[in-house]
């Protein structure tokens, strides 16, 4: 018999088990064997890690040379004609041989460990193992558990020393602050004894442990998996769209687990995405032991749980959350029903409309929404109350028109696009996982970073260069980045970036492939929320009109604001990124009516509340937001709900603007509706409800179909079902996209709107070595992929791909020209505001979970070194900030990442004596760059 | 601040120009600061990660694996007692248990005066002269209970300093001749192959 021929060109012929099996040239025999159906068992293997051979699980035989050899499955690549065996006494035996050794030292405490029951070495010793043991001697002890930080702890005694954790530590995030320490039996992972193991990411490795050796805070002792209920959702913490699996127990979401998607997020998430689902639960939190008696807690040493963050109770009435409709009586709310409610909201917002015209309501808010949620809202606002000024984003975005008409790049192309100018804050505190993506193209070759922002980021250690701007400078530095050469803005002491880094970063962009850009792709989003955004668009649509083939990622933060972006929650735009002027008579066909003219941003908005006077908004419609925390401008927010004369809130968690509200509406949560969500790609991914509402909430679009029967409108929208269907109809963007693809096994991890645009990439299998706990919890019963469909591959490919839009839709959004507000000079004796964000900063997610609020930091005036030592400052000393809106008192801090004549006061973050958000304190949204004064006490 | 004194970082500085990758100097510089403190400070490790570029935990990951390095406080003499084969025969044991007793420390402890600490060894390579003692990884050739009171007793007197010198110190006379590898070449190389990677 002649041998078969081989395969096509990169795959590789090699006999399995006896079986003739294809796989890719290069590839390691565990997963070549496992895509040919062959399970090889292994701990220390993870598709998302370097292969490290620590284990020896995964040992199978290799015929070579010498004959046949034991060699690990994860480290041996597959050959042409070579043969592998999984399957022989000889592998049996050192699979045997290997279990046993690991549970020498391995304390068998299942009945008590978090892990028991979704374990990797508890599945494989009864599938592998050898049954019984000849150990009879004492097992190692360890003092337990040790505290690696405030959300991860470590049983050491469990730990098989795989390395998952350390590598994951050193690998992906690049912060390598837990390794091994010691030798032999002695062997543990530590950190160093001063340094936590306080990266953004540490979630992750108690996440892919294959043991019970890191277990986190705020899971460990509260479920058992077999009581786990589970559905597969999208993370909106941020805008980045991780899939994950939600869990909950008794309608408590327990705990989130990452979701390998390949487009994605690579199964990681950041910390805020996993634990801030206490705030969902809305528990009551007391001060813990170590928070009573005031001393600082130590790490390293053992610690009760609860120690850090308090006590968590559960409570019946949800503290953290709104839970039920509430009217101002007076200078208080009293309880009221949904119906009466919903009359007040309805009386109210209709006598000033009545009284001054649509143009006085006003919507805020959005970013929190489902796109269902948001197409309702827009709809609400924009074709019953009749008002444009509605804005998802508070004063801390981009113009829609921009974000909206920009060719759109995916997370994929961004991260191989041989130059990716980066246009913003810092990606690892906005959209953490996104920042682990740019790392690893970085590290891989793929992309080139050209990185502007107004302070060092953690990104600057892989940009090629990395270009320090002051407030204003981005414009001009765009203008050179697309060959127009001209000065930077002058300041007393110099340009913040140097003509040769200038000159360093143009020469990249050129040699990456010419004029046309067409190899670059800019991510951009707001460099500072002290400055005027025109000065982030204005450099964004310089290097559009100048690269008219570079794509585009836009780095808006939250949730999904995206997708009430593309739900048309800004003003000026119509569902399916379509103008108001454009859409107006496709949208008055399908709607009856649209708004007579643009309508207000919500800096605008708010100043024209605050001032009061003829035309000026007189009532204010919050949609799960706070102004007095999310917008940049505390005193202006402030001012325009005072002078409102309504207000209504429609809010799932409490927070000060409510104090100001008439009407209090309560609103399901993530994970607490279905839905769908879209993220900065455009993604647009399925979201699960696990939970029921507390109290008496509804979700966002019943709020919007209630509000409106009490208007005397009929929005005609059943479900969400309903609406997405008319989402599909109605707006450009969305045409041909049915959520039905998001429920077949292919759709999983989401399509790109508009279709057509990126192909949908192979879902990954759920994978319980990889991440265990959620195909075991699947085993017990609940499956997280409720409802499937089995793909039919074809359909969904030609639904990428829908026909033309009929007659009469509207033309795709132009890119709007944006011009830059002037610039006023600087002064010698100010420094230029700048304020960036944090990942863990005072927003309500942060504040309502009891294990991450501990971990906002204090604000602080971060400052040059030079500029400090300039003005008599030490590092640490208290100093008074000084602004036109108002003065903070914050400990002054020295960082070399900050150009000279700048102060850095991150935003959301609390002023140690009083301001709630020092930054805000200081911000004037209305003006173009805020400069502050810095004195010592 | 630096945490090594002047002459020792002038030394460290020259170990991280030696090899083309910087973090090749870790355990060179793990030794440098045991010869100044006589075990490894947190400090110590801290700055051996500036200077090498890898984070505190590695430091004291690597260090932790390394029997010669010690990350907790040692006595000013260190005694290692070898147990391995030769010496057991020859009653390594039982000069251990003795050694115990004099000092008044278990195995891995120190003095309470912070003047002995006593340790057991693996192999020493000194299999002729059972059971192999060292003070400070200095050969004392003390094989019976009674030499071993007397050696410790001189210790305690404050003799035989010339012979062992403090813990942590390796050798004595630094080697004259300057780098085997002038600089130059060696900044080439590195060139060379920053270009290679490339």
């Amino acid at each position: 018999m002649a041998e078969p021929q081989a395969g096509p060109p990169g795959t590789v012929t090699f006999t399995l088990d006896g079986r003739r099996v294809t796989g890719r040239e290069g590839e390691l025999v565990i997963s070549a064997a496992e895509r040919a159906g062959v399970y090889i068992p292994r701990f220390c293997y993870h598709p998302r890690l370097a292969p490290v051979g620590m284990c020896r699980m995964c040992l199978v035989e290799v015929v070579g040379p010498r004959g046949a050899t034991l060699q690990p499955a994860c480290i041996a690549t597959v050959e042409e004609g070579g043969e592998i065996v999984t399957d022989s006494p000889k592998v049996k035996k050192a699979q045997d041989g290997i279990l046993e050794f690991l549970l020498i030292n391995h304390p068998l405490d299942c009945p008590v460990c978090d892990k028991g029951g979704e374990c990797p070495l508890q599945d494989q010793t009864l599938a592998y193992g050898p049954g019984e043991s000849r150990f009879v001697e004492e097992k190692r002890h360890f003092a337990k558990p040790i505290a690696l930080s405030e959300l991860v702890l470590l049983d050491r005694e469990r730990c098989i020393q795989c390395g998952r954790c350390t590598r994951f530590a050193e690998e992906v995030a690049g912060e390598a602050q837990i390794d091994f320490a010691g030798r032999g039996e002695r062997l543990e992972v530590a950190m160093f004894p001063t340094r936590p193991f306080t990266s953004y990411f540490s979630g992750n490795t108690v996440q892919i442990c294959p043991v019970g050796a890191l277990t986190a805070t705020p899971y460990r002792f509260t479920a058992r998996p077999w009581d786990l209920d589970q559905v597969e959702s999208t993370c909106t913490t941020c805008a980045v769209g991780c899939r994950v699996a939600v869990q909950s127990s008794a309608n408590r979401l327990t705990r989130l687990l990452g979701l390998d998607s390949e487009p994605v997020n690579h199964s990681w998430l950041c910390d805020k995405g996993r634990f801030a689902y206490e705030a969902v639960n809305g528990d009551e939190v007391r001060a813990g032991p170590a928070a009573a008696d005031g001393r600082p807690v130590t790490l390293g040493s053992s610690h009760p749980r609860g120690a850090f963050a308090g006590e968590v109770i559960e409570t019946a009435s949800k503290v953290g959350r709104v839970t039920e409709p509430m009217v101002r009586a007076g200078d208080r709310h009293v309880r009221a029903g949904w119906s009466r409610a919903l009359a007040e909201a309805a009386r109210r917002l209709g006598e000033v409309r009545a009284a001054h015209g649509p143009e006085a309501i006003a919507v805020l808010g959005g970013g929190r929404l489902t796109n269902e949620g948001a197409y309702a809202w827009t709809k609400l606002a924009k074709a019953v109350l009749g008002t444009d000024s509605v804005d998802a984003q508070l004063g801390d975005g981009l113009p829609a028109e921009l974000v909206l008409a920009l060719p759109r790049a995916t997370i994929d192309e961004t991260c191989s696009a041989p130059v990716v100018v980066l246009i913003g804050g810092d990606v690892r505190e906005e959209l953490p996982v996104l920042f682990l993506r740019l790392r690893r193209a970085v590290l891989d070759g793929r992309t080139r970073i050209v990185e502007v922002s107004p302070r060092s980021t953690a990104l600057t250690q892989y940009a090629a260069v990395s270009l320090r701007v002051r407030p204003g400078d981005v414009p001009a530095v765009a203008r050179i980045l697309a060959g127009q050469p001209g000065p930077l803005p002058s300041h007393p002491a110099g340009p913040a970036c140097s003509p040769e880094q200038l000159a360093q970063a143009r020469a990249l962009v050129e040699a990456a492939g010419g004029e046309a850009g067409s190899s670059v792709v800019v991510a951009y989003g707001r460099s500072s929320l002290a400055e005027d955004p025109s000065f982030d668009a204005a450099a964004v649509s310089t290097l559009a009109v100048a690269w008219p083939g570079a794509r585009f990622l836009p780095l808006l933060r939250r949730g999904n604001v995206h997708g009430a972006l593309d739900m048309g929650m800004a003003p000026g735009i119509l569902p399916g990124r379509t103008s108001l002027e454009g859409g107006r008579a496709w949208f008055v066909e399908h709607w009856g009516s649209v708004p007579r003219a643009r309508g207000k941003a919500a800096t605008e908005v708010l100043q024209s509340a605050a001032e009061g006077g003829p035309g000026s908004v007189r009532a204010l419609v919050l949609v799960g937001c706070d102004p007095l925390q999310d917008f940049p401008d505390a005193a202006l927010a402030a001012r325009a709900l005072a002078g409102a004369e309504v207000v209504v809130a429609v809010a799932g968690h409490p927070s000060p603007a409510l104090d100001h509200a008439d009407v209090v509406l309560p609103v399901a949560v993530a994970h607490e509706r279905p839905g769908t969500t879209t993220n900065i790609e455009g993604r647009v991914t399925r979201l699960g409800q696990k939970l029921v509402p507390p109290g008496l909430a509804w979700p966002d679009w019943t709020i919007a179909t209630a509000l409106a029967d009490e208007l005397g409108y009929d929005l005609a929208i059943g479900s969400v079902t309903e609406i997405a269907e008319e989402i599909e109809r109605v707006a450009p963007a969305y045409r041909g996209f049915s959520p039905g693809y998001l429920d077949q096994v292919s759709g999983h991890d989401g399509l790109v709107v508009p279709l057509g645009t990126a192909d949908a990439p192979p879902v990954a299998p759920i994978d319980p070595m990889a991440t265990p706990g959620i195909g075991q919890v699947e085993q017990q019963g609940a499956p997280p992929r409720a409802g499937l469909t089995e793909t039919v591959e074809r359909e969904l490919l030609a639904a990428l791909h829908p026909e033309p839009a009929g007659e009469g839709a509207p033309a795709p959004m132009r890119r709007p020209a944006v011009e830059p507000v002037a610039l006023p000079p600087p002064d010698h004796y100010s420094l230029r505001l700048v304020s960036t964000r944090r990942l863990y900063d005072r927003s309500s997610a942060v504040v309502g979970s009891p294990s991450l609020e501990p971990l906002v930091p204090p604000a602080r005036a971060l400052a040059n070194p030079s500029e400090l030592a300039r003005l008599g400052v030490q590092d640490g000393e208290r100093v008074r900030v000084t602004s036109p809106r108002g003065q903070v008192v914050l400990e002054a801090g020295a960082d070399a990442g900050v150009p000279k004549g700048v102060l850095v006061v991150e935003f959301n973050l609390a002023e140690p004596a009083g301001a709630p958000n020092a930054a805000s304190a200081l911000i004037d949204a209305t003006v173009p760059v805020n400069d502050v004064r810095l004195e010592t006490l | 601040m630096s945490y090594f004194n002047a002459a020792m970082a002038a030394r460290a500085r020259q170990l991280v120009s030696l090899y083309p990758k910087a973090r090749s100097a870790l355990v060179p510089l793990c030794h440098l600061a045991q010869e100044q403190d006589g075990w490894l400070r947190p400090e110590a490790m801290e700055e051996i990660a500036e200077l090498v570029g890898v984070t505190p935990a590695e430091v004291r990951g690597t260090a932790s694996f390394y029997d010669m390095l010690h990350t907790e406080p040692v006595g000013r003499y260190v005694v290692s007692i070898c147990t391995n084969i030769a010496c057991l025969l020859d009653g390594a044991a039982e000069l251990l248990d003795h050694a115990s007793e004099r000092l008044g420390v278990p195995v891995g402890g120190t003095t309470a005066d912070g003047v002995f600490t006593l340790e057991e060894a693996e192999c020493l390579a000194d299999c002729d002269h059972p059971p192999c003692v060292q003070v400070n990884h200095r050969f004392v050739r003390t094989t019976t209970a009674d030499a071993f009171d007397r050696l410790i007793d001189e210790l305690a007197a404050g003799g035989r300093t010339e012979e062992i010198p403090p813990h942590g110190t390796l050798v004595r006379i630094r080697r004259s001749g300057g780098l085997r590898v002038p600089p130059d070449e060696i900044a080439r190389e590195r060139a060379q192959r920053a270009q290679g990677d490339g």
